[in-house]
C-alpha cells in the first residue's frame, strides 16, 4: 500500500511538516497559505517530490528543495580552551538588531546571515570548540529555516499531538500509546473495540496497526465519534469499510436486550457524522475560495496553543458548520435525508450485531471518562483469552477499576503500569540525558479476559485474590537466594 | 491458533499458555495423549485441553485449577526458553512504533537471539509483510526457525545464518525498517543502509552501553542517516494495595475527633474489601511501586534513512 508511486507528495494528501522537532499536520492543496513556525509559504512546489524531502522557504513563500551544501569551513579553525577571559558585556555581537533585520529584508540566505553573525562576533574565536558548535547550531536553527515534508504515521502524529495539544489527547504520551498497541496485541484481522476521546488518535493508531484487515467498533459518547486526528493519517478509503461506530448511550440497552434503532436520537448525530465524513471535501471547496488559513479546519486546531480551550473551540466550529449544513439540507429534498437516516440505522444495526456476538479480540479504552463503568460494561463484548488495555491520565481511577474488575472476575494478569521515557543527547564527549518525562504520560491498566463462571464470581474472586496476594510473597522468597 | 491469528478452541499442535497465577505461567505444546505436570496436578491434553475454548478454567487432577490462554507475542516473551538475553515488551512496543511498522512492512533484524522481538515483529507486519532475521549462531538460528514453524508463522519470516557485520542481511533495497541488537552495531550500519529501500526507511539499534551508542551514532551520521535520536524507556509497575495508616494520638482524644480533618476509618467510597476497621486509622488505596525494578535495559537509537 505504501511505497511505490504513493511515496510522492500528491495534491490532496495528508502530510506532516517538520522543522527540527516541531510537527504540523496539513492537507496538501494548491494556492493555500500555510503558517508554520512563524513562516508562511505555499505547498504548491512540494507536489511531486518524494516524502522526506527537505525544503527551504524562499521569498514569496515558495518552497525549494534544499541542496546539500558543503559546509564552508575552509578557514582554519581557531578556538579557545576555556571561558576565563570571556566577559558578558553585551557588546560581543557587532551587528545590531536593525542590521540583522536589514539583511533579512534583503532576502539574504539564512546561511549567509549565520556566517555574518559569526564574523561579527568578537568572542567567537575565544569560545571552545564545543561552544562554537553550539553557537552555530543555535543560529542555524533561527535563521536557516528548512522544512521537511513527511508522511503521517502514528509515530509522528502521536509525538505531534503530545507536544502541541496534550489536552486533546488526555496527555497520552506516545510511548504510552505504543505500550497500548503492544499490550492490546493489535494486529491485522482483529475485531477490536475502541473507546477513546483522544481526537481519534488512538483509533488511527489501531487502524494503522490493523492495515485495513479485520474490523473496529468505535464506541462514542455524545452525538458522534471525533476523528480529527484519524483524518491526519490519510488512510486509504478501504480502511473505513470495516470501521463501525456505536453510541455509548446504547450500550446498556444492548446488554439488556432492549436495544432498538427506533429510539435513535438520529438527527444531530446524522449531521455531525455527515460533516465528519465529508470533511476533506468541504475543506477543498472552502480553500479554493479563500486564501488565508485562519478557519479551524481539521489541521488548524494544531495552531492554537492553550490546549484546555480546544474542546470548546471545536464545538463552536462544528456548530457553525452544522448550521451551514442544516441550511443546505433544508434545501435538499427530504427523500435524500431519509435515505441517509436509513443508511445510518443500517450501520448502527451492523455495529450492534457485531457487538452482540460478544467475541471481540480486544478492548482499548483511552478517554476522559471514569474507566470503571466503561470497563465493566464493555468487557462483556470481549471474547475470553483476549487482552484489554485502559489508559487514564490519573492513577487513582485505575486503582478503583482494578478492585472492581477483581470483584467482577473474568479477568486475570491485571497490571497497573506507567512508562518513563528519557531522551539522550549523544555527541562525542558530550553525551547526557536530555530531559526526563517521568510525569504526565499517563497510566495503563491491562489484563486478559477469561471465561467468567456466572454465580461463582464471588468465590473465584476470593480465590483469585488468594492466588495473587501470596504469590508476590512467593516471588520475594524466590528472589532471596539469588 | 497461530501467533498472528486468534482461534477460539484449543487444537492439537497448538502452543498454549498455562496460567497458574500472578506472573506464574508456562507454555505448553498441545498434543494428543500427552500430559503436563503442574503444582496443582496433571493436565491431560486429550481430555482437558483439546476442543476447549481458550480462556477456560481447567481443573487439574489435585483439584486445583489453571487458565489456558491463547498465545500472543507478549505472553511468549514472558515464557519463552531463553537462549540469549531478550528484549521485553516495553522496549518492543517503542521499537515497533518508532520504526513505523504495520501490516505489509518489510523488516530486517539481527540477531534473532531467542526470537522475543521476532514474534512481535511478525505479528505486526502480517499478513503481507515479511521479516528477514539474521543470526550468526547456527544452533540459535535453527531453533528459531523451528519455533516459527511450530507457531504457524514460518511463511512470514526468513532466518539466515550469517554474520550481519560481514555479510549483511542478504537482501537489498527492500526493507522499510532495520533493527540491530548486536554487540557492535556500528559495523552493520552500512549493511543496514543497503537493506533499506532507496526512498528511505527507519532504523533502530539497541545497546546497553553508552559507548556503543556513541559509535553507532557516529556511524549513522557518516552513512547519512538523519533524525538520530536516542531514547530509553522504563517500565514502572504498581501493586494495588489497601493501606491503612494509624492516626497518632496527640492527646486530643474525645472532645474533638472530627476536627482532625481526617475521614477516620471510613471505608473508602471505592468499596474496597477492607475488613478489620480499627478506630484511629485511615484507609486508602495506593499503587505501590515494586521494591526492585528494572532500571536499565538498553538505549534505543532511532534514525531515518533519507533519500539519496
Amino acid at each position: 500500500m505504501e511505497g511505490g508511486p504513493s511515496a510522492r507528495i500528491r495534491e490532496g494528501d495528508c502530510a506532516v511538516l517538520k522543522r527540527d522537532e516541531v510537527f504540523k499536520a496539513v492537507s496538501v492543496l494548491r494556492r493555500r497559505k500555510i503558517i508554520f513556525e512563524k513562516q508562511w509559504f505555499y505547498l504548491d512546489n512540494a507536489i511531486g517530490h518524494i516524502y522526506g524531502t527537505t525544503f527551504e522557504v524562499t521569498s514569496g513563500g515558495n518552497l525549494q528543495p534544499k541542496q546539500e551544501v558543503e559546509e564552508t569551513t575552509t578557514e582554519t579553525k581557531e578556538a579557545g580552551t576555556d571561558n576565563r577571559n570571556i566577559v558578558d558585556d553585551g557588546k560581543s555581537q557587532k551587528l545590531t538588531h536593525d542590521d540583522i533585520k536589514a539583511l533579512k529584508d534583503k532576502g539574504i540566505k539564512g546561511q549567509e546571515i549565520v556566517q555574518q553573525l559569526i564574523e561579527n562576533s568578537t568572542t567567537f574565536r575565544d569560545k571552545t570548540e564545543f561552544a562554537q558548535d553550539k553557537y552555530i547550531k543555535k543560529k542555524k536553527k533561527k535563521y536557516e529555516a528548512v522544512i521537511t515534508i513527511v508522511k503521517p504515521s502514528t509515530r509522528i502524529l502521536s509525538t505531534m499531538y503530545y507536544a502541541r495539544e496534550p489536552g486533546k489527547i488526555n496527555h497520552l504520551r506516545y510511548d504510552t500509546l505504543a505500550q497500548m498497541l503492544t499490550l492490546g496485541n493489535i494486529h491485522a484481522g482483529n475485531k477490536m473495540i475502541v473507546m477513546e476521546t483522544c481526537a481519534g488518535l488512538v483509533l488511527g493508531a489501531v487502524m494503522e496497526r490493523m492495515g485495513g484487515y479485520g474490523s473496529i467498533i468505535q464506541m462514542y459518547p455524545g452525538g458522534g465519534p471525533v476523528r480529527a486526528a484519524t483524518s491526519c493519517f490519510g488512510f486509504p478509503k478501504p480502511f473505513f469499510d470495516n470501521l463501525h461506530e456505536f453510541p455509548l448511550s446504547k450500550v446498556e440497552s444492548l446488554l439488556s436486550g432492549t436495544f432498538t434503532t427506533e429510539t435513535l436520537p438520529a438527527d444531530p448525530e446524522e449531521n455531525t457524522l455527515v460533516e465528519e465524513e465529508s470533511n476533506g471535501l468541504s475543506e477543498e471547496k472552502q480553500t479554493s475560495l479563500q486564501e488565508t488559513e485562519e478557519e479551524p479546519a481539521p489541521e488548524a486546531p494544531m495552531e492554537i496553543n492553550p490546549a484546555e480551550e480546544q474542546d470548546t473551540m471545536d464545538i463552536n466550529a462544528e456548530d457553525v458548520e452544522f448550521k451551514e449544513n442544516k441550511e443546505k439540507e433544508n434545501k435538499e429534498n427530504v427523500r435524500e435525508k431519509q435515505i441517509k437516516q436509513w443508511e445510518r440505522r443500517k450501520k448502527l444495526k451492523e455495529a450492534a450485531a457485531l457487538l452482540s456476538e460478544k467475541n471481540a479480540d480486544g478492548l482499548i479504552v483511552a478517554s476522559k471518562f471514569h474507566p470503571t463503568p466503561l470497563l465493566l460494561s464493555l468487557l462483556e463484548f470481549v471474547a475470553p483469552s483476549r487482552p484489554f488495555v485502559v489508559y487514564c491520565q490519573y492513577k487513582e481511577p485505575l486503582l478503583e477499576c482494578y478492585t472492581k474488575l477483581r470483584e467482577r472476575g473474568g479477568v486475570i494478569n491485571l497490571k497497573l503500569s506507567e512508562t518513563w521515557l528519557r531522551n539522550y543527547q549523544v555527541l562525542p564527549d558530550r553525551s547526557h540525558p536530555k530531559l526526563t518525562m517521568s510525569g504526565g504520560g499517563g497510566y495503563l491498566l491491562s489484563g486478559i479476559t477469561v471465561i467468567l463462571e456466572k454465580g461463582k464470581a464471588d468465590s473465584s474472586n476470593s480465590e483469585a485474590l488468594k492466588m495473587e496476594e501470596p504469590s508476590s510473597k512467593r516471588c520475594k522468597l524466590q528472589d532471596l537466594p539469588c | 491458533m497461530s501467533f498472528v491469528e486468534y482461534g477460539d478452541t484449543i487444537k492439537d499442535g497448538d502452543t498454549a499458555i498455562v496460567f497458574l497465577g500472578h506472573e506464574s505461567m508456562f507454555p505448553v505444546k498441545v498434543q494428543h495423549g500427552t500430559v503436563t505436570q503442574t503444582k496443582y496436578g496433571v493436565i491431560r491434553h486429550s481430555t482437558d485441553l483439546i476442543g476447549k475454548k481458550y480462556g477456560s478454567k481447567v481443573t487439574c487432577s489435585k483439584g486445583g485449577w489453571v487458565f489456558i490462554l491463547h498465545p500472543t507475542p507478549e505472553l511468549w516473551t514472558m515464557n519463552l526458553p531463553h537462549r540469549t538475553q531478550i528484549l521485553y515488551s516495553t522496549d518492543i512496543s517503542l521499537i515497533t512504533m518508532m520504526l513505523e511498522l504495520k501490516p505489509g512492512s518489510i523488516v530486517c533484524e539481527s540477531g534473532t537471539g531467542s526470537g522475543s522481538l521476532s514474534h512481535a515483529l511478525i505479528r505486526t507486519v502480517a499478513p503481507t509483510g515479511h521479516l528477514y532475521t539474521v543470526e550468526f549462531h547456527q544452533q540459535r538460528a535453527e531453533k528459531a526457525q523451528e519455533e516459527f514453524r511450530e507457531h504457524g508463522v514460518e511463511h512470514l519470516v526468513t532466518v539466515t545464518n550469517q554474520d550481519v557485520c560481514k555479510n549483511g542481511f542478504g537482501v537489498s533495497n527492500i526493507a522499510d525498517a532495520v533493527f540491530l541488537d548486536i554487540p557492535s552495531p556500528w559495523e552493520a550500519i552500512g549493511h543496514a543502509k543497503s537493506a533499506l529501500k532507496a526512498e528511505g526507511g527507519r532504523i533502530c539499534s539497541f545497546s546497553p552501553c553508552i559507548e556503543q551508542v556513541q559509535r553507532t551514532c557516529l556511524a549513522m551520521e557518516e552513512y547519512g542517516f538523519t533524525e538520530i535520536n536516542t531514547l530509553e524507556i522504563l517500565l514502572r509497575v504498581y501493586n494495588v494495595r489497601t493501606i491503612s495508616l494509624q492516626i497518632p494520638d496527640l492527646g486530643k482524644a474525645a472532645e474533638d475527633n472530627s476536627s482532625t480533618g481526617f475521614d477516620s476509618s471510613k471505608p473508602s467510597d471505592q468499596g474496597s474489601p477492607c475488613a478489620n476497621l480499627q478506630q484511629g486509622t485511615v484507609q486508602f488505596k495506593s499503587g505501590v511501586p515494586l521494591r526492585e525494578v528494572v532500571g536499565h535495559t538498553g538505549y534505543l537509537t532511532f534514525a531515518t534513512k533519507s533519500l539519496v
